[in-house]
């Protein structure tokens, strides 16, 4: 019903995987809701940043997705939340059926050992003044692995895995001393030290240069692949997404609009937010210099008022109105796996 | 007087001094540029892409080892020019600048529309009233709501400021902007809504861009010219449509095979190694560690060949023709 802008997107391969809906659930989030206060001059609530609105959604084990979205759709607000560094304001975060919300100090710190983090800038991740050693050794150490040589074990193990030989020659080596590309590898095998379950990944290639960004890609879905890691992907480039994820969440403006595996997303698109996405996302072609692309107008609305119903109403060309700046829209299920938030879609 | 392109840009050389030697980061780079064409200029980070638009601009640090060569505009050599000549007749008179992060280059206790018109008052010496009115138009043509004008930088969204940024390039009505990675920190929409705006400017002001990025897919939004700079140098000079479909030079290969793509499915690959440090450039070909078609010939410096029409500077081109320039 929605004509998916001129080009038609092509029989891709997804990135290979397990049929991941038949694993067990590694991480569940259920109606999350995370809201920054806002105070005037310290005190008195002002109103609220609704960063995350009620957002849903099941990772099983070994299962890598991707969360789209733009700066300040509240991607960030939802990863911190999963990594629990933000408390969720309603809703859960279970990982393994463990309310992550709920957890004390030390459960936390144990927490964080399955867990491995990939920052979007891997000079900005690494303390300047550690070389390549000290940084991986830091997290054995806050986690209790005495043995120094157990520590240099993994690390070599570690270092190997992110095809960075040879091994010695990198040790004594500081940040500053690396190119961009090994630095992400440094942070992708600190990520990987202590056998984590799941992987987050924030905008891992985006400071990367073109050459570089594929290697990364696919030195991230080697071991997602070897280790049987569930990865979240954040990101905002849908055009590395189906090299290394198997499902794809699109958020917009602190809720999910629309959930469905690469293929199918990519192939139907059917939210208007995904179809503007991808119809903004060039490839290198030289008739794009001749076409003036069709784009909702404005920006992202403001979270501490999101407008009423559905919140791309404002910009969306295919608008019903009296329903879609009324009525929050559920999520709809156009097709097995495929979940639309659009009134669009509604069944009659 | 020759018949000379509304841009050309020749041999020119740009070194910096450094605590560990001298950096070569523009070296011998030849291009020229219509009236109303675009051309891009790709490269990777660090190979000296952004000291090109300095060096064609005149905005040199302190610690310039090495500036020659010539740069002509509408058939006039501008590096002849003295620096206060340069400043009063060709900065923003003809060309004119959006700088790299554009969005956090405007000054943060200025209003908009004061900082945007304020080029336009000293160049011209015109009142205030005039320069607002002008800033004005081009803040219609750019998409920014009038009242913005009276607004400051951290009221706008990035994608506003990087519109701001643009329309105070534009103020003056230079016939050449130069974009220095115009989008690289703004979201998907808001970059192909700020590309959209540069093609319409391009269509009705008839403006030429020298578009200076690293993003392969985006640069074919506007580009009528493709140069690809490796390592301080201009390797290839090909005509969008040819080159985005079947580059020459191996590096270009590799970069085009390097982009993840949305539409089709080829799986991208990466090349290998690093680029050579601009303190010591190898000898020959630069690319020569990288490259996959290397052979005996690559030890020596490729000059440009000639293939029909587009430039290479590699040595697989040699039987084609015999070269254009040492």
């Amino acid at each position: 019903m929605i004509d998916p802008n001129a080009k038609t997107v092509m029989e891709m391969q997804p990135a290979a995987g397990p049929a991941y809906a038949v694993e067990p659930v590694l991480m569940s989030v259920q109606d999350l809701r995370v809201w920054f206060e806002l105070r005037r001059m310290g005190f008195g609530h002002v109103g609220d940043v609704h960063a995350v609105d009620g957002v849903s959604f099941d990772l099983h084990q070994g299962e890598a997705i991707a969360i789209v979205g733009e700066s300040g759709c509240g991607k960030s607000s939802l990863m911190k939340t999963i990594l629990g560094l933000h408390r969720p304001t309603s809703g859960q975060v279970l990982f393994d059926g463990v309310n992550v919300g709920k957890m004390t100090k030390e459960e936390l710190k144990r927490y964080r050992s399955k867990v491995g983090y990939i920052q979007q800038d891997p000079y900005g991740a690494m303390a300047p003044f550690m070389n390549v050693e000290r940084i991986l050794e830091e997290p054995m150490i806050i986690n209790g692995i005495r043995s120094r040589e157990e520590r240099l074990k993994r690390i070599r193990k570690a270092l190997e895995e992110v095809k960075m030989f040879p091994v010695e020659e990198f040790l004594p080596k500081f940040p500053h001393m690396l190119s961009g590309g090994q630095q992400q590898r440094i942070v992708i095998a600190r990520a990987m030290l202590l056998e984590p379950k799941l992987i987050v990944a924030d905008e891992p290639v985006s400071m990367l240069d073109a050459s570089v960004r594929v290697e990364i890609l696919k030195l991230l879905r080697g071991l997602q692949e070897k280790h049987r890691l569930g990865v979240i992907y954040i990101t905002h480039d849908l055009s590395t997404v189906r090299y290394f994820s198997q499902r794809i969440l699109v958020m917009y403006a602190g809720k999910l609009v629309e959930q469905a595996s690469v293929d199918d997303l990519l192939k139907h698109p059917s939210h208007p937010y995904t179809n503007a996405l991808l119809a903004a996302t060039s490839d290198p072609d030289a008739a794009n210099a001749a076409v003036i692309r069709d784009l909702p107008p404005g920006e992202p609305p403001n979270l501490i008022n999101p407008p009423a119903g559905c919140r791309f109403h404002p910009r969306c060309p295919h608008r019903i109105d009296g329903l879609c700046d009324q009525e929050i829209p559920p999520d709809f299920l156009p097709d097995a796996g495929h979940r639309v938030a659009c009134w669009l879609f509604k069944e009659e | 007087m020759v018949d000379r392109p509304f841009l050309q840009v020749e041999d020119l050389v740009l070194h910096f001094r450094t605590t560990h030697g001298i950096v070569q980061a523009v070296d011998k780079v030849n291009f020229s540029l219509d009236r109303n064409q675009a051309v891009v200029i790709l490269g990777e980070s660090g190979c000296g892409k952004s000291s090109l638009a300095k060096a064609i601009l005149r905005l040199l640090p302190r610690n310039v080892q090495k500036y020659t060569g010539r740069v002509f505009v509408s058939g006039k050599d501008v590096m002849k020019y003295t620096d206060e000549e340069f400043r009063k007749n060709v900065r923003w008179m003809l060309m004119s600048m959006v700088p790299q992060a554009a969005m956090n280059s405007l000054n943060p206790v200025l209003r908009i529309g004061d900082q945007v018109c304020e080029p336009f008052m000293n160049l011209t010496g015109s009142s205030k009233n005039d320069a607002l009115a002008q800033a004005r138009k081009m803040f219609r043509y750019v998409g920014v709501p009038e009242e913005f004008m009276q607004r400051y930088a951290f009221e706008l969204s990035g994608g506003m400021r990087q519109r701001a940024a643009i329309a105070m390039a534009l103020v003056t009505s230079p016939p050449l902007v130069i974009l220095d990675e115009p989008t690289s920190a703004l979201d998907v929409l808001t970059q192909a809504n700020i590309f959209n705006v540069l093609k319409t400017l391009k269509r009705e002001l008839e403006i030429s861009y020298v578009l200076i990025t690293h993003d392969i897919a985006t640069s074919s939004e506007l580009a009528d010219i493709v140069a690809v700079m490796y390592a301080g140098q201009i390797v290839e000079i090909n005509d969008a449509s040819s080159f985005f479909v079947s580059p020459l030079h191996p590096y270009s290969r590799k970069l085009m095979d390097s982009v993840p793509r949305l539409r089709g499915d080829q799986e991208p690959d990466f090349i290998i190694g690093q680029p050579p440090s601009l303190l010591a450039p190898p000898g020959g070909c630069r690319f020569k560690d990288r490259c996959p078609a290397r052979f005996a010939a690559c030890d020596r410096e490729p000059p440009m060949f000639q293939r029909d029409g587009h430039l290479v500077k590699c040595w697989l081109y040699q039987d084609v023709q015999e070269a254009v320039h040492d």
